[in-house]
C-alpha cells in the first residue's frame, strides 16, 4: 500500500469520527485502536524492505509550480517514528477508550487525536519540506484543540493559546528556513537534499537557515528558552498527555534535527547551538522536575530534560551519540507514555494526581504499582531494563566525544541524578508512606487503563534483557538514516568494569541520596526557587503578548482612526508628494505661455467656472453653491460644444439640470448649511492640500500634452465607423457598436442605481423605539 | 490654447478636495460632482483640441474627413457623464435617508454613534 493511502486513510477516518461516535457510544475508542494497531503491523511487515535499505518513495505533484510536492519517504528513521506514533496511538486509544468514556464531546476528541495522528504520520514520512511543513502545522494545531479540550477552564484555553502561539511562531521561522534550505539546496525533497548537504553547508544562507530551523525545532520540542508552554499542555486529558506531549508530537522537533543531521550537522555552529540549548533543557527540565507536585507536571518536566538529551545528543552527532539518540528515543517513549498513562489512571480512580493527597496506594492497586515500578526503573537507568543501556550508551557517547567530554558527562550526570531521584520521588510518593486524605476511595484502576502501562513496562524489561531484538531491525536503520553510513552496532547489558559503569554507580548513589535526603532537599530548593527563580516564563510570556496586544492597538487606532476625511486626506497628501515628485525629477514639460492665441470667449467660460467654482466652496448658502454648480455645468457644455463634441453638450446639459432639480429636492429637506464645524486652521491646512494638489493635476495635463505615446486608436473608429458600423455619428457607433459592451455595462450601473434610490426611499426608517 | 484649461482643471479639483475633506456630507457631494466635472475634462483633454469640427460621417461619404475631432474621448466622457449621474443620485437619496435616520449631516458625529 502506498504511504500516501496511510496518511490520507487516517485523516479520512478522522473526520468520520465524530459520526461513528454518535453511532456507536463508549465502545468507539476501542474500535478506534484498531486502525493504528493495522498501521503497525503494516509499517513492521515494510521493516525487511527498510533493513536491505530498499527505501520507499512516493510522490505526486501538488503545486508543481511551486515545487510542492506530496512526496513520501519511508527509510530507518521514518519507520522508527512511524512505530512510535501507530504503536503508541494503539496503546492510547485502547486507554482514552475508558478515560474519555463519560466526557461530553467524545466524538470530536477522537476527531482531534486522530487528525493528530494522521499529521504526526505524515510529518515523519514526508520526503517534501513544504509537505513536512504542512504535516508539521497541523500537528501544532491539533495539539491546540486537545490541550483546550477542556475549553470551559480558562487555564486551558490560555495553556492551549500559549502552545500555539509558541509552536506557531517556530512553524513559520521554520518554513522561512525551508524555503532558505530549498533554494540554496536546489530542491525541496529531502533525498536530493541529502546529497547536496556540502553546497548547503558552504553557502552564505547556510547561518540563517540554520538558525531558523533550530527555532522550529526548540519550540516544537520544548527547549530552554521555549520550553514553558509543555507544563502548561498539561491542561489537556491525559491520554493527550501520553500520546502528543511525551511520545510523539514533541519529539517531532527532534526528528527534523535528526533528519537534518547529514544536510546540516558537523558545523561549530550546529554542535554548538544544539548542545547549549540541549544541556540547559536537560538541566533545567531535571531541577523543575524535583520540586513540583503534580503527577503530570513532574512528569511533563521530566519530559523537558529527556529532549534536552536528546537534542544535545543530535547536536553531538558522533556516531556514538546518534546510535545513543535513537535508543534513548525508544526509552523514553516507552516509559514516559507509561507513566503519564498511570498518573491519569490514578487521577481518575483517586481523584488526586497532586503527590501531597497520595501516598500508601500499594496494598490497594498492586498492579498499578508493579507497572509503575518497572516503568520508573527503566527511566532512573536501573538494570536489567532498557532505560539502563540507553544511559550507559549515552555516557558512553560523552565520555567519548571529543573535547568537551567532560563538561557533557557531568552534566548528564548530574540531570539524570535529578531523574533517579524524580523517579524515586514519584514511586514512593504515590505507593509508600501514609496513606492521606484522597477526594475517593483508592482501588485497582479499570483493566483498560492499565493495558497501556503493563504492555510498555513489560516491553521495555523484555528488550533490556534481549536487546538485539531492537538493534539490528529497529535502531540500525535509524542510525544508518541520520548517519548516513552503515553501522555496526551491538547492545548489551553488561559493559564490564569501565568508566562509563561506573559513572552510572555514582549516578544512582548519589539519586538515591538526595532520594533520601528529599524533604530537606525539595524545602531548601523551594526556598531557592521562590528567591532566584522568581521569573515565571508563562507570565512574562503573557505579558509580552498583551503588551503586543496593546501596542497593535494603540497602532490601529491611530492608521484606522474612523475619519473619513482624514483617509482622504491621507490619499491626497501622499499622491500630490508622488506625483510632484516624479514631476520635478522628470521635468521638461514646457507650455506656451500665449494668452493672446486663447480666444476670448474661451477665456471667459474659463473664468466663469474659475469663479463659479470658487464662489462655490465658499458661499454660506447651500442654494447658492446648487446653482453655481449648475452654472459651472453649463459652461462646460459650452466647452465641449466649441470642441465638436456635440453629443457630450447635450447629455452634460440634460444630466446638470436633472442633479439641479434632485439636489434642490433633498436639500430641502436637510437643515441649513451647518454651523462652523471646522476651525480656521483646519480650514487653511484642507485649502493647502486642495492647492497643492489641483496644481499637480494642471501640472499633469501640460505635461501630458507633450507625451507621445503609439498612434491613437481613434483613426480606426473614423475609418470604420461606417463601413462597419453603418453610422454617421462616430461617437454613437463606438458607444452602441465598437464598445458595447461598456455601454451595457454603465446601462447595469444606472439600472442599479435606480433600484438604490427607489429602495432606499421606499423603505421606511424604524422609529426610534428605546427612550433611555 | 490647452494652458487655460488645464487651470480650470486643477480649479476643479482644487475646489473638489477642498469640499471631500469637510465635515458635511453635503458638501462632500458637491465635491463629488467638482471631481466628476475635472475628470471628465481631463479625459476629454486627452484627445487633442486642434481638430473642432463634430466627428461625424459626412453624407455620401463613407469615411471621416479628417478635420474631425477625436471620437473616443467624447465617448468615454459620455459614458462617465451617465455613471456619474448615476451616482450622484443615489449619493443624493443616501443621504437624505442618512438625514432621516440619524438626524445629522456631520461626518464626525456618525463615528461617535
Amino acid at each position: 500500500m502506498s504511504l500516501i493511502w496511510i496518511v490520507g486513510l487516517v485523516f479520512f477516518l478522522a473526520f468520520l469520527a465524530p459520526f461513528i461516535d454518535k453511532r456507536l457510544g463508549k465502545v468507539s475508542g476501542y474500535l478506534y485502536a484498531l486502525l493504528p494497531a493495522a498501521l503497525f503491523v503494516l509499517l513492521i511487515r515494510l521493516l525487511p524492505a527498510i533493513i536491505d535499505r530498499h527505501f520507499i518513495v512516493r510522490s505526486i505533484d501538488w503545486f508543481p509550480l511551486l515545487h510542492v510536492r506530496l512526496s513520501f519517504y519511508l527509510d530507518g528513521l521514518s519507520l522508527l517514528f512511524g512505530l512510535l506514533i501507530t504503536g503508541m496511538g494503539t496503546l492510547v486509544l485502547i486507554y482514552s477508550g475508558y478515560y474519555m468514556q463519560h466526557y461530553p464531546m467524545r466524538g470530536r476528541f477522537y476527531f482531534y487525536i486522530l487528525l493528530f495522528m494522521g499529521a504526526m504520520l505524515g510529518l515523519v514520512l514526508a520526503n517534501n519540506l513544504i509537505t513536512l511543513f504542512v504535516f508539521w502545522e497541523i500537528t501544532s494545531f491539533s495539539s491546540f484543540l486537545l490541550i483546550g479540550f477542556n475549553h470551559e477552564r480558562p487555564e486551558a484555553r490560555a495553556a492551549a493559546l500559549q502552545a500555539l502561539l509558541i509552536t506557531g511562531f517556530g512553524g513559520l521561522a521554520m518554513l522561512a528556513g525551508f524555503v532558505l534550505l530549498g533554494n540554496v539546496g536546489g530542491s525541496y525533497e529531502l533525498t536530493d537534499l541529502l546529497q547536496n548537504g556540502a553546497v548547503v553547508k558552504s553557502s552564505k544562507m547556510y547561518v540563517p537557515l540554520v538558525l531558523l530551523i533550530m527555532v522550529g525545532a526548540f519550540t516544537k520540542s520544548a527547549q530552554f528558552p521555549f520550553h514553558f508552554w509543555l507544563p502548561g499542555a498539561m491542561e489537556a486529558p491525559t491520554p493527550v498527555s501520553a500520546y502528543l506531549h511525551s511520545a510523539t508530537m514533541v519529539k517531532a522537533g527532534i526528528y527534523l534535527l535528526a533528519r537534518l543531521q547529514p544536510i546540516l550537522g558537523g558545523t561549530d555552529l550546529w554542535q554548538f547551538s544544539l548542545g547549549l540549548a540541549g544541556a540547559m533543557t536537560m538541566l533545567v527540565g531535571a531541577y523543575f522536575a524535583f520540586t513540583q507536585t503534580d503527577l503530570k507536571k513532574i512528569l511533563a518536566y521530566t519530559t523537558i530534560s529527556a529532549l534536552g538529551m536528546l537534542v544535545l545528543l543530535v547536536g553531538m552527532g558522533t556516531e556514538l551519540a546518534i546510535t545513543a539518540m535513537v535508543i534513548f528515543l525508544i526509552v523514553h517513549s516507552l516509559y514516559k507514555g507509561a507513566l503519564f498513562m498511570i498518573a491519569g489512571a490514578i487521577d481518575k480512580t483517586v481523584g488526586t494526581r497532586d503527590i501531597r493527597h497520595l501516598g500508601g496506594m500499594w496494598p490497594v492497586m498492586p498492579i498499578a504499582a508493579v507497572a509503575t515500578f518497572l516503568t520508573l526503573f527503566s527511566m532512573a537507568g536501573l538494570p536489567p531494563f532498557l532505560g539502563f543501556i540507553g544511559k550507559e550508551v549515552i555516557y558512553d557517547a560523552k565520555v567519548q566525544a571529543p573535547q568537551i567530554a567532560v563538561y557533557l558527562a557531568i552534566l548528564a550526570v548530574t540531570a539524570n541524578i535529578f531523574m533517579v531521584a524524580v523517579a524515586f520521588l514519584f514511586g514512593h510518593g504515590v505507593f509508600f508512606g501514609k496513606r492521606k486524605d484522597p477526594p475517593k476511595i483508592p482501588k485497582e484502576p479499570a483493566i483498560p487503563l492499565l493495558i497501556g502501562p503493563a504492555v510498555l513496562s513489560v516491553t521495555s524489561l523484555f528488550m533490556g534483557i534481549y536487546p538485539a531484538i531492537i538493534t539490528q531491525p529497529l535502531v540500525m536503520p535509524a542510525i544508518d538514516a541520520v548517519n548516513a553510513s552503515p553501522v555496526d552496532l551491538h547492545m548489551k547489558l553488561w559493559h564490564g568494569l569501565n568508566l562509563v559503569f561506573l559513572l552510572s554507580v555514582i549516578t544512582i548513589t548519589l539519586g538515591l541520596t538526595l532520594f533520601f535526603f528529599r524533604k530537606r532537599a525539595t524545602k531548601a530548593l523551594r526556598k531557592f526557587n521562590q528567591r532566584y527563580f522568581k521569573i515565571e516564563f508563562t507570565d512574562l510570556f503573557r505579558r509580552l503578548v498583551e503588551n503586543f496586544l496593546s501596542f497593535t492597538k494603540r497602532h490601529t487606532e491611530v492608521v484606522q482612526h474612523g475619519y473619513h476625511r482624514f483617509y482622504l486626506m491621507l490619499i491626497f497628501i501622499v499622491s500630490s508628494l508622488l506625483v510632484w515628485y516624479q514631476l520635478y525629477h522628470t521635468r521638461g514639460w514646457g507650455f506656451q505661455a500665449n494668452w493672446e492665441e486663447i480666444p476670448f470667449y474661451l477665456l471667459g467660460i474659463s473664468l466663469l467656472i474659475i469663479t463659479s467654482a470658487i464662489g462655490a466652496v465658499f458661499t454660506r448658502s447651500r442654494l447658492v453653491a446648487i446653482v453655481l454648480l449648475g452654472v459651472i455645468g453649463y459652461a462646460m457644455a459650452f466647452i465641449f460644444i466649441l470642441y465638436g463634441a456635440v453629443d457630450v453638450a447635450i447629455t452634460l446639459i440634460l444630466v446638470e439640470t436633472l442633479i439641479l432639480v434632485l439636489f434642490v429636492m433633498v436639500i430641502y429637506h436637510l437643515p441649513g448649511y451647518m454651523p462652523k464645524y471646522s476651525r480656521p486652521a483646519s480650514r487653511i491646512r484642507d485649502g493647502v492640500i486642495a492647492i497643492v494638489f489641483g496644481g499637480f493635476m494642471t501640472a499633469l495635463v501640460l505635461k501630458a500634452e507633450f507625451i507621445k505615446l503609439s498612434p491613437p486608436i481613434s483613426d480606426y473608429f473614423l475609418k470604420e465607423a461606417f463601413t462597419k458600423g453603418h453610422g454617421r455619428n462616430i461617437v454613437n457607433v463606438i458607444l452602441v457598436d465598437f464598445r458595447g459592451l461598456d455601454t451595457m455595462g454603465e446601462t447595469v450601473v444606472l439600472v442599479i442605481a435606480a433600484i438604490g434610490v427607489i429602495s432606499l426611499l421606499k423603505l421606511k426608517p424604524k422609529k426610534k423605539e428605546e427612550e433611555e | 490654447m490647452e494652458i487655460i484649461l488645464a487651470i480650470v482643471i486643477g480649479v476643479l479639483y482644487a475646489a473638489g478636495v477642498y469640499l471631500l475633506l469637510r465635515r458635511s456630507i453635503v458638501k462632500l457631494i458637491l465635491g463629488l460632482i467638482f471631481f466628476s466635472h475635472a475628470t471628465n475634462l481631463l479625459v476629454f483633454l486627452a484627445g487633442s483640441l486642434s481638430k473642432v469640427s463634430p466627428p461625424f460621417v459626412q453624407e455620401g461619404q463613407k469615411v471621416a474627413q479628417s478635420t474631425v475631432a477625436d471620437p473616443l474621448p467624447q465617448a468615454l466622457v459620455l459614458t462617465s457623464l451617465v455613471i456619474g449621474f448615476g451616482i450622484t443620485a443615489f449619493a443624493l437619496v443616501l443621504i437624505y435617508r442618512f438625514y432621516q435616520s440619524s438626524g445629522t449631516v456631520d461626518f464626525d458625529q456618525l463615528k461617535e454613534d
